[in-house]
């Protein structure tokens, strides 16, 4: 193997410093000519292992050596056989975590780019006219799926598909879930969203905006309006806080609060876009998954000066994805590793000026199998800030389990179901996604949704056969 | 697929306040007291809370009042007869309970006058003997005059001086003093409801409020809403509206609702430049 064929081949991306200071896309894709080198360093293994890592069993191989061909739409309607969002995946997945995890070319150099081709060739057939085959087959049954994020976009499209009449129910204005109000237009541009959405919608899926479901409908009334089956996906939109003192103080932000205001609302083109943000010359973001990297990285696009990473473990446990760090560390976010704030400091107004951390040290690991972080005692200090985030993780929206009766929770709020079939205690009410898992990724919340969608499947046969 | 929500009626209450009908079915079939909507009016719109004050279900309609004093209340208050609202989401928040209360008075104030007659309306007709308080500027701000009538039994009218009303704070004293009351309702402006809240603890009167803090989506996600109650933060869109008043941390909420001003004050000199 010459020394070429072990690396993958690099995308482009925009120079951080200058990526900084805007909201386009980082990373500019592949030109066709680096997608077919890259797709022919694949192995086409005769027993792919990356097709295992794939949660929802993408074809992996097949659409890859249709690249290596030049097929570029063949191989978008290939990976779309099996997945309906994949310039999305392409983008967000963790794919060194999952596919390209057991690519056998990772054991002597770099996995083939799995992602990067799955991007390229979603792309190229979004830019060159994207067209979809509509099922003709007509099957009784309507399905009511309550979210459109990844799980229900999921379900809707793997459902439609088959022959079933499906409805989406979506909160907020905008569909697409965490993918429009929570990952930033830099890392997911909202028009490749809103095109996988668009696809989701020509398969004739209905999108219904602005419906709250357990506010407007309640469970049992869609079942009266004749839906035969329901999936429940509507994520982990609850945001925690630290609950430690002056966490109310002005300027403290749930991150959240903080990404639905940027890249829902687009605030970073206030006022223009007529939702205000504000963004002070020093920001701190309290957590390290990949929602803390996001609000970094949009703090610094809104102006900020500095941009403090406060995380209670050390580099090595950081949750978010490893490029994502990467990114935000050549932005300029700076990264206080071990340290966690014990309360933020208001002035006479009430705007939050100071926190205060103290330091941590790792202990033995503790149930996450991560090492457990433990203040080290008389090691506070005060550090000026004046804009804070709060990114230590999200639970699930409580609205439908507060007003749905006989549905089982866990007391982290996450909906009970059987693991292999996704069914909820009520009959024909499914769940799926970080509603059931706690926050988790798009991928993860997708395969959630395709497992239902088997489920909802056969229970709609027996249902009918009846 | 986008719900059409028309404007099927609009009329001006005051100069800067507005009572609008909104097609809306299913809200029209759902909500109760105490909920609220979020409406944006354009693509580039805000998501904004505006407090239910009615529905119509044969009608199929949704009444709001709102006071333009803001860009996006201009910018919603434009919008005439037959045009369509872009969002309207809905009912958020929690109803009020609609339940023996007993002897009961509801205390409205400005914009909120709606809301508070749409409460009282239902509490008299739960069977509650229902007392009306309407606060205003002035008495020409005050609306639904008529229509409280037919349902309270007592009905009080307080104004910030006292030349063509009482003053509002020695009103709200020595109605509470005459007593008999089991329970307060109050919705309006922030400091009006704290006030409330001041005279009835000192009587003991259970008195419930109903916040309306910063919101961006209404339904939990952003907790731009969070109120400390009691010593522990809930957030108003899916804890409340409705709490306990006697519990709730006034000063915080009254400067925390005043985060954006700097901002909304630039929005609005450059809307009336015609910038935006």
């Amino acid at each position: 193997m010459s020394r070429q064929e072990k690396r993958q081949v690099e995308m482009p991306k925009q120079p951080p410093l200058i990526r900084k200071s805007n909201f386009d896309e980082v990373a500019n894709g592949y030109t066709k000519e680096m997608a077919v080198t890259e797709a022919s360093r694949c192995l086409n293994c005769k027993k792919p292992q990356c097709v295992k890592g794939c949660p929802v069993n993408v074809d992996i191989p097949s659409f890859i050596a249709l690249i290596k061909e030049g097929m570029i739409v063949e191989a978008a309607h290939k990976i779309k056989e099996s997945n309906a969002l994949p310039a999305i995946c392409g983008r967000v997945c963790p794919q060194e975590s999952q596919c390209q995890k057991t690519c056998v070319l990772g054991i002597r150099g770099d996995p083939i780019a799995i992602g990067r081709l799955e991007r390229y060739a979603a792309d190229y057939e979004r830019e060159n006219g994207a067209s979809s085959s509509i099922n003709n087959q007509k099957l009784n049954g309507r399905v009511a799926v309550i979210g459109s994020g990844p799980a229900g976009l999921t379900v809707a499209a793997e459902l439609q598909k088959t022959g079933y009449n499906v409805e989406i129910f979506e909160s907020l204005h905008e569909a697409g879930g965490v993918l429009i109000y929570g990952i930033p237009e830099f890392r997911l541009p909202k028009k490749v969203v809103k095109a996988e959405v668009d696809y989701v919608r020509s398969l004739g899926v209905k999108i219904h905006l602005d419906s709250t479901i357990g506010r407007l409908y309640t469970i049992e009334e869609l079942f009266d309006k004749g839906f035969d089956a329901i999936f429940i996906g509507s994520g982990a939109g609850l945001p925690n806080f630290m609950n430690i003192p002056g966490e109310n103080l002005k300027g403290i932000y749930s991150a959240n609060e903080f990404l639905i205001r940027t890249n829902l609302m687009k605030a970073y083109r206030f006022p223009e876009y007529r939702t205000p943000i504000t963004v002070g010359r020093r920001v701190a973001v309290v957590g390290g998954g990949n929602v803390a990297m996001d609000s970094a990285r949009c703090a610094l696009r809104l102006g900020a000066e500095k941009v403090f990473i406060i995380y209670r473990r050390g580099a090595g446990e950081l949750p978010a994805r490893k490029e994502e760090v990467e990114n935000a560390e050549e932005e300029g976010v700076i990264f206080m590793l071990q340290n966690n704030p014990v309360r933020f400091i208001g002035d006479e107004r009430g705007y939050v000026k100071q926190v205060d951390c103290i330091r941590m040290e790792l202990g033995a690991p503790d149930s996450s199998g991560r090492r457990r972080p433990l203040p080290i005692e008389g090691s506070e200090y005060i550090t000026d800030i004046d804009t804070v985030i709060i990114a230590i993780g999200q639970t699930p929206n409580p609205i439908i389990q507060q007003t749905t009766e006989g549905l089982e929770v866990t007391r982290h709020g996450t909906i009970i179901v059987e693991e292999e079939t996704m069914e909820t205690v009520l009959k024909g009410v499914y769940a799926g996604g970080d509603v059931v898992s706690g926050a988790a990724t798009v991928i993860s919340a997708m395969g959630a949704g395709k497992k239902a969608a088997i489920s909802i499947n056969s229970y709609l046969k027996n249902h009918f056969a009846t | 697929m986008r719900a059409t929500y028309r404007i099927i009626e609009s009329t001006d209450i005051q100069p800067n306040v507005k009572m609008f009908k909104v097609y809306a079915p299913g809200i029209s079939r759902k909500a109760k007291p105490g909920q609220f909507v979020i409406i944006r009016s354009h693509e580039y719109g805000e998501r904004i809370p505006i407090t239910i004050a009615g529905t119509d279900p044969d009608n199929e309609d949704v009444t709001i009042y709102f006071a333009e004093v803001g860009v996006s209340s201009r910018e919603l208050g434009r919008l005439k007869e037959g045009d369509d609202i872009l969002n309207f989401s809905g009912p958020l928040g929690n109803a009020i309970p609609l339940k023996q209360y007993g002897e009961v008075l509801c205390v409205g104030g400005g914009v909120f006058q709606g809301a508070n007659y749409y409460l009282a309306e239902a509490l008299h007709l739960a069977g509650n003997r229902v007392s009306s308080m309407v606060c205003a500027r002035k008495r020409s701000h005050m609306f639904l005059i008529e229509k409280l009538k037919e349902i309270s039994k007592e009905l009080f009218f307080a104004t910030d001086d006292d030349s063509d009303g009482d003053r509002f704070q020695a009103l709200l004293e020595s109605t509470l003093e005459r007593g008999g009351y089991s329970h307060v309702f109050t919705f309006g402006p922030t400091s009006m409801q704290k006030a409330v809240c001041m005279a009835t603890k000192k009587r003991n009167i259970p008195t419930s409020v109903n916040l309306f803090p910063i919101m961006v989506d209404g339904t939990g996600m952003c907790g731009a809403c969070r109120v400390t109650v009691a010593g522990a933060t809930r957030f108003a869109c899916i804890d409340g509206p409705e709490f306990d008043g006697h519990l709730v941390d006034f000063d915080e909420l009254i400067s925390r609702m005043r985060y954006y001003t700097p901002q909304e004050k630039i929005a609005m000199v450059l809307q009336e430049e015609g910038v935006i």
